[in-house]
């Protein structure tokens, strides 16, 4: 089946997941052989979302770490005994 | 690197018993991933931090109704987003969360941008501070319901099943907002990312104007 650009967008994020059927998948694979258009979409779109995962995107703050473990040691020292109930 | 799932069972079990001093061991792993997912959503540095020491003092006082049929990391991301929520609720945002599950209801179509040339998509454009400067701003921009599944799929890495549990909603509706949370970004980075067209003024067009 042709597809159109449109139909196309519609399935860049299950595209980049690996989710599309084989037939589908094929389609796209067809399309995009030929459209540019497409290639650049979902060229950025994949290019984003490494950026996304990149640990230099999202940092922690300095001292974070010793901070929580800090304050945590001192929750546990006032109540030593987890609970038995629901979070 | 996450220990071991046997070994983190064998560190709750131990807690629980009464060796409370592992439990640093036990979530080592996951304070980046706590602290960011409620960084992205509070968009405050300072109260996210807090947040997360809370979400940690939370896990620790209810571990033992931790019953090890999710993966812990997602039960604990489950607080973790719990707590960011309540937090964005109080702040009020909750009228705005409910104006975008409205506009979910309406609104099924999107354009991404269109770029020019793709091949001035250079990995060397993603080495760039600056870009990842622009795309933190561009994460903080989408609503809370797109940018918590964006962070829990793309930046946490959770796969659409621990996703869809630990936000308490349908995996088809992790998949549909994924899908438009990408798009969001794409159309907001797309200028960033190369000379591009001129984004038509569509429906994400006007949301982020």
């Amino acid at each position: 089946m042709t597809l159109e650009c449109k139909q196309v967008w519609q399935h860049v994020s299950e595209y980049l997941d690996r989710q599309l059927d084989p037939q589908l998948l094929n389609d796209i694979e067809k399309h995009l052989e030929n459209c540019e258009v497409c290639s650049a979409i979902l060229d950025s779109t994949r290019n984003i979302l490494i950026l996304t995962a990149d640990n230099r995107t999202f940092e922690l703050p300095v001292g974070y770490s010793e901070r929580l473990h800090a304050r945590l040691e001192k929750a546990i020292r006032e109540a030593p005994e987890p609970k038995n109930d629901s979070a | 690197m996450p220990a071991t799932v046997e070994r983190e069972k064998e560190l709750i079990a131990r807690i629980i018993a009464g060796e409370t001093d592992l439990f640093h061991e036990l979530i080592r792993p996951y304070e980046r991933m706590v602290y960011l997912s409620i960084l992205t959503m509070l968009r405050h540095e300072q109260e996210a931090e807090d947040a997360a020491q809370e979400v940690m003092i939370n896990a620790f006082r209810h571990l033992k109704s931790f019953r090890g049929d999710a993966k812990f990391s997602t039960w604990l991301v489950t607080i973790a987003m719990n707590e960011a929520r309540q937090r964005l609720r109080k702040a009020k945002a909750a009228q705005l969360e409910s104006l975008d599950e409205a506009k979910e209801e309406r609104e099924g179509d999107f354009t991404p941008a269109v770029l020019t040339d793709w091949r001035e998509i250079p990995s060397e454009a993603l080495e760039k501070k600056e870009m990842r400067q622009k795309l933190r701003e561009a994460v903080e921009l989408l609503p809370p319901i797109y940018r918590e599944v964006l962070v829990l799929r793309d930046l946490e890495e959770l796969n659409q099943e621990e996703t869809a549990s630990a936000l308490g909603i349908p995996v088809t509706l992790v998949k549909v907002r994924l899908h438009r949370a990408r798009m969001m970004l794409q159309k907001m980075l797309a200028p960033y990312l190369s000379t591009a067209a001129p984004a038509k003024k569509g429906f994400f067009g006007r949301m982020f104007q």
